[in-house]
């Protein structure tokens, strides 16, 4: 199923010319033959243009720092910014030996709630004086800071409120300047949460080194517990985890992400500035994974163990696959019947878009338009494009970190993963270490990839490509409902999960045909509104 | 959960702990949902818009689709008059709506951007129209965008003809649930009066699934009708945080008489509604009203046991807890700790008022409050039921209350867009839901020995 020039062309005939010229450009039908082909992304919205992208702020304080459970994440500004992201991202955490229950925060809320008089006269005094009562009252092992559109506009100097704070209670104030309006989309947020945490947590803490194959996973935030079914897989294999960043993790952890050998990234466009930049100051290869799918944990396992050159891991990695696999395929194989064949959109995410692919394909199912809001061209094309990226104003806003190797702790790649340089060399060769491949190189001829979503492209492709289920956020998910087609949450999973791993593939595969399946659709038209059979016969 | 929260009262004089309110603009967006034809509009940067969407979308389970004027950085240095006018342009090409509402953030409002220029500056496509609202988050709450919103249908849209007044009533239903606005039209409809509800959120989000996909469904008040309700023989103002604006500046606009009213919450505040119909239009109250007040009483009498006497903490929306306290203390249940996030003075006076008057003298009540203050307050001495929106489930869980879910937002339970609380049928649902919701509780925790099969 795929679409012609001529569809296309309708499509865009509703834009006025400057809109039509910019959005062709985000629009790419695969072609093989043509390939290269090139995407626009990461730039500017359309004003007017009925986006599904968030801002800045979103994708630091809602995104990448949310998460940590330990620390008081103070939101300087009106109420809103901080109230929206309150309890709606669902990374799910608990409380164990070194975070217990009265040092979780996660379900907190603090807000300056900026008032006009603060607007008028500056906020710092407010802010230091919030910080002052948050420590006393809560006892956070760190605090964040993240200002919001009117603070950055009214100048208050927040990093210097947190230096000052932070002398004051001998705990770190991290100040993060993620206004709303810097950047095009919500991965401005991403890359100053990765600036900031690198330049001033990671590499702090004092542990020592535990295990003999220690990993950390970034760019996952425990969704509907994902985390936890990959941490279970993985320890039952025999890796140690050192860190999860930063889904149900902690202030502590994030201090000591430096103890890995490996980093495996699972949101490429969230985490990549930090898996690139341990990758420079330690060392610390990066091997791009995916867990979303049956067929893909398992590759991405088997990847995994290569890059150990442990026997034992080796063996046990396909034990852990084998069992893993026989335990769900029966019930994948019910499930499969009923979805061979179908298509669907996926529109969401810094990965998700691509990763999703492949659980689907494992159902029988084929993706025909996948798309981002936030991503830029490497999340589409891999990341050899990088260098070839011309930044434009919007994205020279955002900061960029001048890594050095750290003196002390810095190993080469083949050190962090006790072989030698021959056999380093040898394993580039066999696993994609420290690359991503994009979302590109997934896709079928003829199939459509899409930056920047818009409702209005959204109905026509809806109209002429008639999928049979439709995956993205909350926003979209009642207006697809009214146009008939299934819509699936994969911000939030629709509040179900884990999606990843195994067990997720089957908790997915069980929603996907419960979406498709359930009666109600069949209810969609009126007995009394049904066309009259021709022939005036009657159905048997 | 909240092992956080300490029991004993802690310094907390700045900023908001778990707010019990939010911003303004995502009560605009709302309000100007009930226009027909109507695409919101958010000038400001695009965060504020996917936020507002998603919690609208979140409580409602139902499409709602605003723009934004995407600013950038610069546009934040130079002004965003560009990107306004480039959105009226596009939004009006590729959505063509009938009417844009833009409502500013704090973004635009700090950069002090003068919407209401810059839009007369615009090329707006004939018959069509864009009116604006002020709605800076830094200054009261999601109520005080809502009320705002419906006073620029007002100011921008509203005229008195000069003629023989129109025996209709407008009513201004403050921010409530689609549900209740089609109850309130069902008693002004029944009681026989022509009417203009503004803003009208039926039929938009609580669309129907039908095999046909409309951008802009079939509900909402005209711009016409906003319009004529200029000519109109009387207002009736809902809610004094979310309507009075809108009802004051009609009358100073057009001469309408407004009569100010509380939400038709409980018996009295309905009662009033259909006094002040009746006063107004000379009409006489129509059986099925009467016969729906009388089963309310008998309820009431009938049930009384199920919850007279409990202590019970109400929080939300100022227009929405005020009739709502009054009803709890006509149910016979002690309201002890009541507050909202919305800052005003008006809420701690009539509150007090009333608690004064049932004799509940050991209590809290406070405005601008928040959920952190009420955590604190239920730690130091428990309530038997919480009422509020879904983010009392956290206190709920932490100090083991059962939550009756009631206001905005409510995210995590099914229908009750759709389900009044206002009018008679609305106190009826009132009466169902706190009982059985104490009675499931009573179940729940009952010996074997001291559970009975009824109650």
């Amino acid at each position: 199923m795929t679409i012609n020039e001529a569809e296309l062309e309708g499509m865009y005939s509703k834009y006025p010319d400057k809109v039509k010229k910019n959005r062709k450009k985000h629009i790419v039908i695969k072609d093989q033959a043509a390939a290269p082909q090139q995407i626009e992304a990461n730039t500017r919205t359309i004003p007017g243009i009925l986006t599904q992208r968030g801002c800045c702020y979103a994708g630091c304080k809602g995104v990448v720092l949310g998460p940590i459970k330990d620390m008081a994440h103070i939101v300087h500004g009106p109420v809103g910014c901080s109230y929206y992201a309150w309890g709606t991202r669902r990374n799910k955490a608990r409380a164990d030996d070194d975070t217990p229950p009265e040092k979780m925060l996660n379900s907190m809320c603090f807000t300056t709630d900026m008032q006009e008089s603060d607007i008028v006269f500056g906020g710092e005094k407010k802010l230091a004086a919030m910080i002052d009562e948050v420590v006393n009252t809560f006892h956070p092992s760190a605090i964040s800071i993240c200002s919001t559109c009117p603070i950055g506009l009214i100048g208050d100097d927040i990093n210097a409120v947190a230096k000052a704070a932070e002398a004051k209670h001998g705990i770190q104030v991290l100040s993060f300047n993620c206004e709303g309006y810097k950047g095009v989309s919500q991965s401005g947020g991403h890359h100053i949460a990765n600036n900031n945490l690198m330049a001033f947590v990671v590499g702090k803490g004092a542990r020592e080194k535990v295990g003999k194959h220690v990993i950390n996973i970034l760019g996952e935030y425990n969704i509907g517990g994902d985390g936890w079914e990959l941490e279970r897989i993985l320890k039952d294999i025999g890796y140690d985890i050192n860190c999860v960043l930063t889904g149900d993790t902690s202030y502590q952890d994030i201090r000591n992400l430096h103890l890995a050998d490996l980093n495996l990234v699972q949101c490429h466009r969230s985490i990549n500035y930090i898996a690139e930049m341990m990758e420079t100051k330690y060392g610390t290869p990066w091997i791009k994974v995916n867990f979303i799918g049956v067929e893909s944990t398992a590759q991405s396992l088997r990847q995994l163990a290569q890059c150990f050159q442990d026997e034992a891991l080796t063996q046990r990695t396909e034990e852990v696959i084998a069992r893993e696999t026989a335990r769900i395929m029966p019930a994948i194989e019910q499930y499969r019947k009923i979805c061979t064949g179908k298509t669907a959109f996926t529109l969401v995410g810094g990965s998700r878009s691509h990763h999703y692919q492949y659980l689907l394909r494992d159902l029988g199912m084929e993706v025909v338009v996948a798309g981002y809001e936030f991503a830029h061209r490497d999340d589409y094309e891999g990341r050899e494009v990088i260098p070839s990226i011309q930044p434009d104003a919007d994205q020279k806003n955002i900061p960029e970190l001048h890594i050095e190797p750290d003196q002390e702790l810095f190993r080469e790649g083949h050190v962090h993963l006790s072989m030698s340089k021959e056999k380093f060399e040898e394993l580039k060769k066999k696993v994609s270490l420290n690359y991503y491949e994009g979302m590109y190189s997934c896709m079928k001829d003829g199939q459509i990839m899409i930056d920047d979503f818009n409702h209005h492209e959204i109905e026509d492709l809806i109209k002429i490509l008639k999928p049979d289920l439709f995956f993205s956020g909350v926003r979209d998910k009642y207006v697809i409902h009214k146009m008939g087609v299934p819509a699936k949450q994969l911000h939030s999973y629709d509040y179900s999960g884990p999606y990843a791993g195994f067990t997720g593939a089957i908790v997915f595969a069980r929603e996907v045909v419960n979406a498709m399946t359930t009666p109600a659709w069949k209810l969609v038209e009126a007995p009394w509104e049904e066309a009259e059979p021709k022939g005036g016969v009657p159905d048997a | 959960m909240l092992e956080c929260v300490p029991k004993e009262t802690v310094e907390h004089t700045v900023g908001k702990i778990n707010p019990a309110k939010t911003c303004q603009p995502i009560g605009a967006m709302y309000a100007s949902l009930g226009i027909h034809g109507c695409l919101p509009h958010s000038h400001g940067s695009q965060g504020c818009c996917a936020y507002h969407r998603m919690h609208l979308s979140r409580h409602f389970r139902d499409p709602v689709l605003a723009t934004s004027s995407s600013f950038t950085e610069g546009t934040s240095v130079f002004g965003g008059a560009a990107n306004l006018k480039t959105s009226i342009k596009n939004v009006f090409e590729i959505y063509n709506p009938e009417i844009m509402a833009v409502h500013t953030t704090c973004l635009s409002e700090t950069i002090g951007d003068d919407v209401a220029t810059m839009i007369k500056q615009s090329e707006v496509p004939e018959g069509k129209c864009v009116i604006h609202a002020n709605t800076p988050s830094y200054k009261g709450s999601h109520v005080t965008g809502f009320s705002n919103m419906c006073k620029a249908m007002v100011t921008y849209l509203a005229q008195f003809d000069g003629g023989a007044r129109k025996e209709r009533v407008n009513l201004i239903p403050g921010f409530v649930n689609p549900g209740d606005m089609r109850e309130m039209k069902r008693i002004v409809h029944d009681m026989g009066i022509d009417f203009t509800m503004f803003p009208d959120t039926t039929d938009v989000l609580d669309s129907p699934l039908t095999n046909k996909y409309e951008m802009y469904p079939k509900g909402g008040t005209t711009v016409a009708q906003i319009r004529d309700s200029g000519n109109s023989k009387m207002t009736l103002s809902l809610g004094s945080y979310s309507s009075d604006a809108a009802g004051i500046a009609l009358q100073e606009k057009c001469g309408v008489p407004c009569v100010p009213l509380d939400i038709p919450i409980g018996v009295k505040a309905t009662d009033d509604l259909i006094m002040a119909l009746k006063k107004g239009f000379g009409v006489k109250v129509p059986d099925e009203l009467t016969i729906e007040r009388g089963q309310v009483v008998d309820t009431l009498i009938d049930t009384h046991f199920h919850y007279q006497g409990k202590r019970v903490a109400v929080f939300g929306d100022p227009d929405i807890v005020i009739p709502l306290t009054e009803f709890l203390l006509t149910m016979g249940m002690r309201p002890v700790y009541v507050l909202t996030g919305t800052p005003g003075p008006q809420f701690e006076i009539r509150i007090n008022k009333m608690l004064d008057g049932a004799g509940i003298t050991e209590r809290k009540v406070k405005a601008e409050g928040d959920l952190f203050d009420l955590h604190q307050w239920i730690k130091q001495s428990p309530v038997d039921l919480l009422i509020g929106t879904s983010y009392g489930k956290y206190i709920s869980r932490a100090e083991d209350i059962p939550l009756v879910r009631v206001g905005f937002p409510v995210l995590d339970r099914a229908v009750h867009p759709l389900m009044p609380i206002v009018g008679y049928r609305g106190c009826m649902r009132l009466i169902e839901m706190i009982s059985n919701t104490l009675l499931e509780r009573r179940d729940r925790d009952s010996l074997d020995e001291d559970f009975e099969l009824v109650l």
